[in-house]
């Protein structure tokens, strides 16, 4: 959306928007590159709840307050708690390890390079000469705000929003993900279990 | 625009923002903040009277009246003690770690209506130096997500606490207490969920303003989600009796062992701190908020006082559960969260949910509490069933040993 407000004319440059993003992007790749490069195991899941974090701000600045909320939820808040569980069930050393880093990385890196080109290429593609539709979900107002404001009430909010298009738009793929979901789950119970 | 649809459905935010507004909202967090530190002291103090009252005990009283400041003095005396750093620390993550367990305390509360005129359409609304706002810090449309994701950062603090000091007994008192917190998450959650369903809504003053006229959330949601809730909160709270956590004579102090003077502290507070905030969500949630009748005197009076009225007895609850029942073992309070707070509150919202698909397509509604019972009786007898095999094999399988 940052993007898109630069491409359309008739929105105007939100300048701290875009400082915000950009300071938030920096922590994010600096945060990210940290996550390979330190030697700990720990501090790698910190770095990386930082990247995750930053993404959850991201999302607050373009005003999807509700899956910024999901992001730390299921991230930061299950993901990599159950990380950080894992590693200090087995082995945490305070100091870290030495032979950490592999001797294959550079295929690793290159793989990371090529998957941005890929999302990059695939975002521009798809959404490049996209402009801000007039009637924006990102502008509905919950109906104490337009009261306030003298506007008219606009009903639902984001999270209104979200939930109509998943659960009536994109319900297939939803249950499908519900489904695939499940099936890992019950997956990781048989492998545990297998005597 | 999208910045005030965004903060809040607070009214105060949605025209211009000028000097005034910021100076409400400012002053807001200061009361905010100032208002937690005051009743996690208070807490403190009217815990240890009451748990010496039912234990026989007379309880601090030297410091002021009733010994009513001696939590003033320990914080004052723990400011003054040394701030040991373990050898062996991670010495960032070591200081780190308790403000990931203040934080998130705070930062629940901002959510909390703790006042406003709930008798009429508004929603809440009252009028502070001619600036209509809501009596609560922050508004965000997704204000009970909000309190879950801070319960779910909150596991942070004890984690990093326990594995960055370096030692065996707060790494194993660590693991237990995330063990558990993550564990009663889920319950937590999915009583939540019951509510927003009554509530529709996900902001806490919607939530409160449902609440109105005597439409409690104890009874509107079919007092079992509050049961399990009110479980799966002390658990979470790692209070007696889920105190696992710092059971001393199996772990020295728990996570916290390591820490003293000030750090310390900070984790004895966000303790408190934590009950006071879940005292006030469980009010939110379930008690209605600040609702209740108007007596005499101004409409906006009333509601922060029966705020505080509700407060108090659900603090009073928890000092009482202290006082009252024993630890659970470790297996107990897993088989207890797993195998029946969590198929409880997910069977109870299931009823829920086809009750409200009932009544929404006309569905005859006896018809429909017969069917979802038996279903969930078919699912319990199920549950039932699975826990059998399972413990018919364990025991095969230690008759092979």
């Amino acid at each position: 959306m940052t993007l898109l407000a630069t491409v359309n004319s008739d929105v105007p440059f939100n300048v701290a928007q875009n400082v915000g993003f950009g300071v938030i992007a920096v922590l994010m790749v600096t945060g990210a590159l940290r996550v390979v490069t330190t030697n700990n195991v720990v501090h790698a899941a910190l770095w990386l709840v930082l990247v995750l974090a930053g993404a959850a701000a991201q999302f607050i600045l373009l005003a999807a307050e509700f899956v910024a909320i999901t992001q730390v939820l299921v991230y930061i808040g299950a993901i990599v708690v159950l990380f950080l569980f894992g590693v200090m069930l087995t082995r945490a050393p305070i100091r870290g390890e030495a032979g950490l880093t592999r001797s294959n990385w550079f295929g690793g890196a290159l793989v990371g390079v090529l998957l941005l080109g890929l999302l990059s290429f695939t975002l521009l593609d798809t959404f490049g000469g996209d402009r801000l539709p007039a009637d924006t979900r990102l502008t509905l107002r919950p109906a104490a705000v337009s009261q306030a404001e003298g506007t008219e009430p606009t009903a639902g909010s984001n999270v209104g929003a979200v939930s109509d298009s998943i659960f009536s738009r994109y319900l297939i793929p939803f249950e499908a993900v519900s489904v695939l979901l499940t099936a890992a789950l019950i997956g990781a119970i048989v492998l545990a279990r297998k005597e | 625009m999208t910045a005030a649809s965004l903060l809040a459905a607070d009214p105060l935010l949605a025209g211009k923002v000028d000097l005034a507004v910021v100076l409400i909202v400012a002053l807001k967090a200061v009361i905010v903040l100032a208002f937690l530190l005051v009743a996690t002291m208070l807490m403190i103090w009217f815990e240890r009277k009451v748990h010496a009252d039912m234990t026989n005990r007379i309880g601090p009283n030297q410091a002021g009246p009733f010994g009513i400041l001696q939590s003033v003095a320990d914080g004052v005396k723990v400011f003054f003690k040394e701030d040991l750093l373990p050898d062996r620390a991670d010495r960032f993550v070591f200081r780190l770690a308790p403000f990931l367990s203040v934080v998130p305390a705070f930062l629940t509360f901002a959510v909390v209506p703790i006042g406003g005129n709930f008798s009429d359409a508004d929603g809440g609304v009252i009028e502070l130096f001619g600036h209509r706002t809501l009596l609560q810090l922050a508004d965000p449309p997704i204000g009970v997500l909000l309190v879950l994701a801070m319960s779910s950062i909150a596991v942070y603090g004890v984690m990093l606490a326990g594995w960055s000091s370096g030692s065996k007994y707060p790494l194993l008192g660590s693991v237990r207490a995330s063990a558990q917190m993550v564990s009663y998450e889920a319950a937590l959650g999915l009583s939540t969920v019951t509510v927003v369903l009554v509530a529709g809504t996900l902001t806490t003053s919607g939530i409160v303003a449902a609440q109105h006229t005597w439409n409690w959330n104890l009874w509107a949601t079919g007092i079992v989600p509050f049961v399990v809730f009110l479980i799966a909160a002390t658990a979470e709270l790692n209070r007696p009796p889920f105190d696992l956590v710092e059971a001393e004579q199996e772990l020295v102090g728990g996570f916290h062992t390591e820490y003293s003077g000030v750090r310390f502290a900070m984790y004895y507070l966000a303790e408190f701190m934590n009950t006071v905030t879940m005292s006030a969500i469980i009010v939110t949630l379930f008690l209605g908020g600040p609702n209740g009748p108007v007596l005499v005197g101004p409409e906006w009076l009333w509601g922060i006082v029966w705020f505080f009225a509700k407060l108090m007895l659900l603090l009073f609850t928890f000092a009482w559960f202290r006082a009252t029942l024993p630890r659970f073992r470790y297996d107990q309070l897993m088989d207890l969260g797993w195998k029946a707070l969590i198929p409880l509150a997910l069977g109870w919202l299931l009823l829920m949910i086809a009750i409200r698909v009932g009544s929404d397509e006309g569905w005859n509604p006896i018809l429909v509490m017969v069917v979802g019972v038996a279903a969930l009786a078919a699912g319990y007898a199920l549950l039932v069933l699975a826990g059998r095999t399972a413990r018919r094999n364990r025991e095969l399988a230690g008759a092979h040993l």
